[in-house]
């Protein structure tokens, strides 16, 4: 077939617009406002570590949270009868189809101080508790935005794990414990692996979750390198600079989750 | 049959990143024959096929129809066509409509088509599936769609590229005879591809044996089973005892530490050479009468025969044979002059 | 484990729960008549009527089913001819093109942001005039869409019998007739949810949008608009009405999955 043509357009779109932007980035990240090479915005980025180390953190502690969560709903739902696994597939992803700042705005009215949680609280005489604009509002901002992307991997992979592999890790004397650890962990690694990825990389670049419920005090990354472009503080090449430091941290957190996957498939043969 | 030729190849070369598959391959195809290139996987079979086709350009050579070079012509403008490896029905379109396909592009007037159709659904057995979804047929029933769908446009030569490998044996034993009926009936030229040589030998005018990109023997089943030309065709046709042995002189040749008549000549003295025996040409006797004698290590019956593997001189001969003997028995065997074939050592 | 336990049962409970309550929340506080969040003080539909009459809203509205039509079209046609002309590369180019176009779905949004933003002030400082807005808004959409017509396409054709094609033209199809009639009916499927695909992504993306837009408004980036202000009832009543359309659209496509199949059962 003479059909690499077609992909010609494509490839040209791909140069300009996909390609040609990430290299700007880099550009910008090294040059200062005149266009002269320079180190000072990385450098320049040790004032921000607290920052930094929060959103690392923030984004840890929600994906550990989301797969400590979904990993026995996945595996309760693989085990499920194929209509009701349906429904309930249906059921995980439909909040997923609404807007996520939508989503997002739902909680900040029920976290608010005067909000229906508070309220609720309010009736035992407890509270009112400050809950909204708080580390542990934009921890349960981004678990409740990204729990189904970490479901979903779990899910796929745990219905192909067939459950005579399970009865057979029984049979051979393997306890609830074991069976766990020596047989559903190591089968469903790539499921956790990609659903680690799937949560952390938003989660550690978003900027609208912390901006709607971390109130101002809560800045992490994405605010900042949103700050630099489109905010107050305005400054491209600093915004760059950041940028390219999140796309690092994304890659050694991908690159770290494949190797646990690859260790995983080793110590399997 | 008759002494047109209606596919010509000449000196095709085909390579694939630096692998050469056909390496100057010349091969005449005779006007209403079924031939049958028979080879083992990676001989090149499927490539000399796709090259006829117009699938494959060859890097060098030429492909010739009815005498005219077609080599520069696409698939689309060659009067051949092909019934493909795992059927590549159209799963878009009813059976019907596989069918009609290239009556379609053509143009042709509706009732035509519908005439056409049926009267191919007919022949290859299909009558009354027209509506029916491909998807939903069984093997067999998509080969008949295959094949149906390649003759409608009245080609003047089929391919067939293994067409027969998925199927089960029993349908495989029936498809062999339908496509045989039909190749008859229509009375055009088939050229089939296979590496089943019990295929390649009931049906076909003429085997085309290969091995390695080029041709090993071309012949009618009944010379290439009992003439094979060398060692490697004699292995392959049906099973065989291949020793080394020795020309004594004309007519004489040794192997198993006896000398033994035979029918070759032309060989100088004392030239090494491939002596090839067929299984169930080998007569069990009494030790006194035999030639040469081994103990039995394994009988296995096999339905019609049994197979025996007898040992001599450190060679484990394959006799077929309709009496068993009992294994660690010591028996004799006589092979007679017309048994024994010679060939040129294989250069391998 | 036919039989779920009881603390299976628990467990999807709180978790269907924690899904749901900030959502059916939201629906409820729609028909609130006061314009708190927290205490119901009578039925209205009000807040219903003021979205309709939400020139900003309706606007975006306008704006972002104009944008998801359009970069869902020309992605679905510019990635469907790119699988096809991927499909036929060798191995390695075909590995450097699947990397590069892996960048937009593995980088986090905000860096395709913030990317194609500096391409468009580049371009803006080049060519001079006013470039953010619906154009700028259409190449970024056309270009995170792409990846996921590729994806999706791709593995359609990879699994396409080689041979059908082949087919096709063996039974006297010109390489043209042959992609119309054989090779587009069989990857149709893979085009049509490439294209839906597109359509949800372009339609409900806000981060990307939001560094491209200059000062056009899409849905998401007046919801966003909307959720600044202090308090804003309308986005309730937004939300339910996109809650009710997405379970309706999800509903009916599982009627007709769940018809398809029983038809199928029953043939077989």
């Amino acid at each position: 077939m003479k059909s690499k043509p077609c992909a010609y357009p494509y490839l040209v779109w791909m140069v300009i617009f996909i390609a040609a932007p990430l290299l700007m980035v880099l550009y910008f990240a090294f040059t200062d406002k005149a266009g002269n090479f320079t180190l000072a915005n990385l450098s320049g980025l040790g004032q921000y570590s607290a920052v930094f180390v929060r959103s690392i953190l923030l984004a840890a502690i929600a994906t550990v949270i989301c797969l400590v969560l979904a990993y026995p709903l996945s595996y309760m739902l693989s085990r499920l009868h194929a209509s009701k696994q349906r429904i309930m597939l249906m059921l995980i992803m439909l909040p997923m189809w609404m807007n996520f700042l939508l989503r997002t705005y739902a909680w900040m009215t029920l976290l608010e101080k005067n909000g229906l949680i508070n309220r609720f609280f309010g009736l035992f005489g407890l509270g009112p508790f400050q809950m909204i604009n708080t580390q542990g509002a934009v921890v349960l901002g981004m678990v409740y935005n990204y729990l189904p992307y970490m479901i979903l991997p779990l899910y796929t992979i745990m219905v192909k794990i067939d459950n005579s592999v399970i009865e057979a890790a029984q049979d051979l004397g393997a306890g609830l414990i074991g069976t766990v650890t020596k047989v559903l962990i190591p089968l469903s690694m790539p499921g956790i692996t990609t659903g680690i990825t799937m949560v952390f990389v938003p989660s550690i670049s978003t900027f609208i979750i912390s901006r709607m419920l971390g109130g101002g005090s809560n800045l992490l990354i994405g605010d900042l390198i949103e700050l630099q472009f489109l905010g107050n503080s305005y400054n491209y090449n600093l915004g760059s600079a950041m940028s390219l430091v999140l796309m690092v941290i994304v890659l050694l957190c991908m690159s770290l989750t494949n190797q646990l996957d690859s260790e995983e498939k080793e110590g399997m043969l | 049959m008759d002494d047109t030729v209606i596919v010509a190849l000449k000196d095709i070369v085909v390579d694939f990143d630096d692998e050469s598959i056909l390496s100057g391959l010349s091969l005449d195809i005779h006007d209403k024959e079924f031939v049958t290139l028979l080879g083992p996987s990676g001989c090149g079979k499927t490539t000399t096929l796709r090259v006829i086709g117009g699938f494959q350009s060859p890097k060098s050579g030429s492909v010739f129809f009815d005498g005219k070079d077609i080599t520069a012509l696409p698939p689309y403008k060659r009067h051949v066509n092909t019934v493909f490896q795992k059927y590549a029905l159209f799963p878009h379109l009813n059976v019907y409509e596989n069918v009609a396909f290239s009556l379609r592009l053509k143009k042709v007037p509706e009732a035509q088509i519908k005439s056409s159709v049926l009267e191919m659904l007919e022949l290859v057995g299909l009558k009354g599936f027209e509506r029916r979804n491909t998807t939903t047929l069984s093997g067999g029933q998509q080969q008949r769609v295959a094949i149906a769908r390649a003759l409608v446009g009245h080609p003047r030569v089929l391919l067939l590229d293994e067409p027969l490998g998925a199927l089960d044996l029993k349908l495989r034993k029936e498809m062999q005879a339908e496509l045989k009926r039909i190749q008859q009936s229509l009375n055009i030229t088939f050229i089939y591809v296979t590496h089943d040589q019990e295929e390649a030998l009931t049906m076909s005018d003429t085997v085309v044996v290969m091995k390695g990109g080029y041709i090993q023997q071309i012949g009618t089943p009944v010379d290439i089973y009992n003439e094979p030309q060398n060692a490697f065709v004699a292995d392959f046709i049906g099973e065989s005892n291949i020793l080394s042995g020795v020309m004594d002189k004309d007519f004489m040749v040794e192997f198993g530490g006896q000398t033994f008549t035979c029918v070759d000549k032309g060989f100088t003295r004392q030239q090494l050479v491939d002596v090839v025996v067929r299984p169930e040409d080998i007569k069990i006797v009494p030790t006194i009468q035999g030639q040469l004698s081994g103990v039995v290590k394994s009988v296995l019956f096999k339905g019609v025969h049994y197979e025996m593997i007898v040992e001599q001189a450190g060679y484990e001969w394959k006799i077929h044979s309709t009496q068993a003997q009992q294994p660690g028995e010591i028996v004799g065997m006589n092979i007679g002059p017309d048994e024994i074939h010679i060939m040129h050592k294989m250069e391998d | 484990m036919k039989k779920m336990s009881v603390f299976s049962k628990i467990y999807l409970a709180v978790f269907f729960s924690f899904m749901y309550i900030p959502i059916a929340v939201m629906i409820v506080f729609s028909f609130n008549e006061s314009k708190s969040r927290s205490v119901f003080t009578g039925f209205t539909l009000d807040w219903y009527k003021s979205l309709f009459r939400n020139e900003m809203i309706l606007s975006a509205l306008g704006i972002s089913l104009v944008l998801a039509f359009g970069s869902a079209i020309v992605a679905t046609v510019i990635g469907t001819l790119a699988s096809i002309g991927i499909n036929s590369m060798r191995k390695t180019t075909r590995g450097i093109i699947m990397n590069i176009s892996y960048m937009p779905v593995i980088n986090p949004e905000i860096i395709t942001g913030v990317s194609l933003m500096l391409l468009f002030v580049v371009a803006k400082t080049a060519m001079g005039g006013k470039i953010f807005g619906m154009s700028t808004l259409l190449i970024a959409h056309i270009t995170f869409n792409l990846p996921y017509v590729i994806f999706n396409v791709t593995p359609k054709l990879k699994q396409m019998d080689v041979k059908m094609y082949e087919a096709a033209l063996d039974l006297g199809c010109n390489p043209r007739q042959a992609f119309f009639k054989v090779v587009l009916p069989e990857i149709m499927p893979a085009v049509v949810s490439s294209f839906l695909i597109c359509l949800t992504y372009s339609i409900d993306d806000f981060i990307i949008s939001y560094f491209a837009s200059g000062t056009v408004q899409t849905l998401p980036i007046a919801i966003y608009s909307m959720t600044r202000k202090k308090v804003s009832p309308e986005i309730n009543a937004l939300s339910t009405i996109m809650f009710v359309v997405i379970l309706s659209v999800i509903l009916l496509i599982n009627a007709k999955d769940s018809q398809s199949q029983k038809k199928k059962k029953t043939r077989a």
